[in-house]
């Protein structure tokens, strides 16, 4: 650690100045999350039009590393299409398994700040949270 | 000052530098413990209860004598009124199912506290709906306190079960089942005690409590995993039907029907847990040997002067009373800011062990408006270094978590 930020600049400025953290109205879809551990949960909001992923926010309550994660992962999809999204979701997951190679984490920027969750099984959850929630929304938008 | 505790448990030899202040979770358990369940497996392990040879009569011997200790350690009338089981979750599910499908029917109602564990909420949901029965909820104050007259209150004509844990596994606060098993009885109510978290921090005397039944966790109390009492008064366990059924709970079994056991073997069907059972045998040797009132003198001790320290930390809210003397032991708190899961991720990165979350009692932190919180949790063995340590991190936090910058 660079710094004596617990998990690290990235992730604390996203947790206390998140940029997606709102509601979100004009939503054109929408999908909870809940991480039964903790019971914790969030709402994920996305405008999704003329098939390219226009905006996004989330709501909800959750731990530094949920939020921040969370955060990063609409920063990250904004502007690209479901398509794309679903493929960073694939790679994230295979970041926090511990088995991405170093091209494949370079696409995911910023998001790259959480590899050390791999080796904290604890928090697995946590992290993922909000990349499943976006899985089960994109889902619910290819009906 | 020498701890004289923490040598007898070998998991402190083992971790160097552990701070383990999740004793409400589970204690650790003390080498006299481990000694006693793996002494029975080497020495008379053989299928007790059926005696057709020497070993399987020491086996029983060793089974029947834990009975016995269960029995004195909460003065029960006789080991009749012993039932073992895994835990007070068992012993809860196992009121619900059986206490429940004997005395509740359409319409009837059972009370228990929005504070309870999720242990002593969803068997009553499951019951009550399979009834037809109504699930209501008393509400402490927001220090935790529950009131004889809001119990009063809550009781109509129809209610035929109250339960309440005597601490909460979040406020710590004791409360006063004495009287409630006063106002209970005069209601025509039976009262339920969960004594998972009071049992292993204060002496209990079930006839002197005058509860109908209780259940406790030997894991919370020194002993192994998978081992607990359920005390109920006899002529109880004697109407109520048996849990579940099959080997070692019968009497006689033909095509048609069976009859069952005599108490408490009724209630305790399949092969028993005899080595959970010889080691909550010793943990209770160890509690007296050592002298229960030492112990809790040492436990309030502790807890006192880990309130204090808490309480003069800027940003720390503790949860329920503002007062050390109302937490037996156990203090949950939040900081400002900083989820719960984050203040035990920080902990956790120090070698010091708390949990967070909801403590299985979601309805409690839902009343408390509070998603969930931290909580630190003392046994005797923890000492002032631990609680140093611990506060020391704790005023660390926030700025760990890019506050205060």
């Amino acid at each position: 650690m660079t710094s004596d930020s617990f998990y690290g600049e990235v992730l604390a400025d996203h947790n206390l100045h998140p940029l997606h953290r709102h509601e979100m109205p004009d939503a054109t879809y929408t999908c909870k999350g809940l991480n039964p551990t903790c019971g914790d949960d969030i709402e994920l909001n996305l405008v999704i039009e003329d098939g390219i992923i226009k905006d996004g926010s989330f709501t909800g309550i959750g731990c530094a590393i949920s939020q921040a994660s969370a955060d990063i992962m609409l920063e990250l999809i904004i502007g690209r299409t479901p398509e794309q999204a679903e493929h960073l979701k694939e790679l994230f997951m295979k970041m926090i398994g511990g088995e991405i190679s170093a091209p494949e984490l370079e696409e995911l920027e910023e998001a790259g700040a959480l590899q050390s969750i791999s080796k904290m099984p604890a928090r697995v959850k946590c992290a993922t949270l909000s990349w499943r929630t976006m899985g089960e929304l994109l889902k619910k938008e290819q009906k | 000052m020498d701890n004289i505790y923490k040598k007898d448990f070998p998991i402190f030899e083992r971790e160097k530098g552990l701070v383990y202040l999740d004793n409400s979770a589970t204690t650790q358990k003390p080498q006299s413990v481990l000694d006693a369940a793996q002494r029975y497996y080497s020495e008379s392990n053989a299928n007790p209860l059926r005696g057709l040879y020497g070993l399987s009569v020491r086996a029983t011997d060793v089974y029947e004598n834990a009975r016995e200790a269960a029995r004195a350690f909460i003065n029960a009338k006789s080991t009749r009124e012993i039932v073992f089981t895994r835990g007070a979750t068992e012993g809860l599910n196992l009121l619900a199912y059986s206490l429940g499908r004997l005395v509740l029917g359409e319409g009837d109602e059972v009370l228990i506290g929005v504070s309870e564990h999720h242990s002593n909420i969803l068997p009553w949901q499951v019951i009550c709906k399979e009834r037809g029965a109504k699930l209501k909820y008393l509400e402490p104050d927001k220090n935790g306190r529950y009131t004889e007259s809001a119990l009063t209150e809550a009781l109509s004509e129809r209610t035929k079960i109250f339960s309440l844990a005597q601490v909460s596994n979040v406020f710590g606060r004791r409360n006063d089942i004495k009287a409630f098993g006063d106002i209970c009885r005069k209601n025509g109510t039976l009262i339920i005690c969960d004594g998972a978290q009071s049992v292993p921090h204060m002496k209990t005397d079930v006839r002197e409590l005058g509860v109908d039944a209780l259940v406790l966790s030997g894991h919370k109390m020194l002993a192994p995993m998978g081992i607990g009492v359920l005390y109920a008064r006899e002529e109880l366990l004697e109407k109520m039907p048996p849990y579940q059924t099959g080997g070692e709970m019968i009497e006689y079994v033909t095509r048609e029907g069976a009859t069952f056991a005599e108490l408490p073997h009724k209630f305790e069907a399949g092969t028993v847990n005899v080595g959970g059972a010889a080691g909550l045998h010793a943990a209770i040797d160890y509690i007296n040997s050592k002298g229960f009132d030492k112990l809790i003198e040492r436990e309030r001790e502790l807890t006192a002067f880990a309130f204090e320290k808490m309480k003069n930390t800027p940003y720390v809210n503790i949860i329920g009373s503002d007062k050390a003397q109302d937490h037996d032991g156990i203090i949950a708190f939040t900081v400002e800011g900083v989820h719960p899961h984050d203040i035990a991720a920080v902990f956790d990165s120090q070698n010091i062990a708390i949990r967070a979350g909801h403590h299985c009692a979601q309805p409690l932190h839902q009343f408390l408006g509070v998603p969930s919180s931290a909580r630190l949790s003392l046994a005797f063995y923890n000492d002032e270094e631990d609680i140093e340590r611990f506060t020391k991190t704790l005023a660390t936090v926030r700025r760990l978590m890019g506050y205060d910058k």
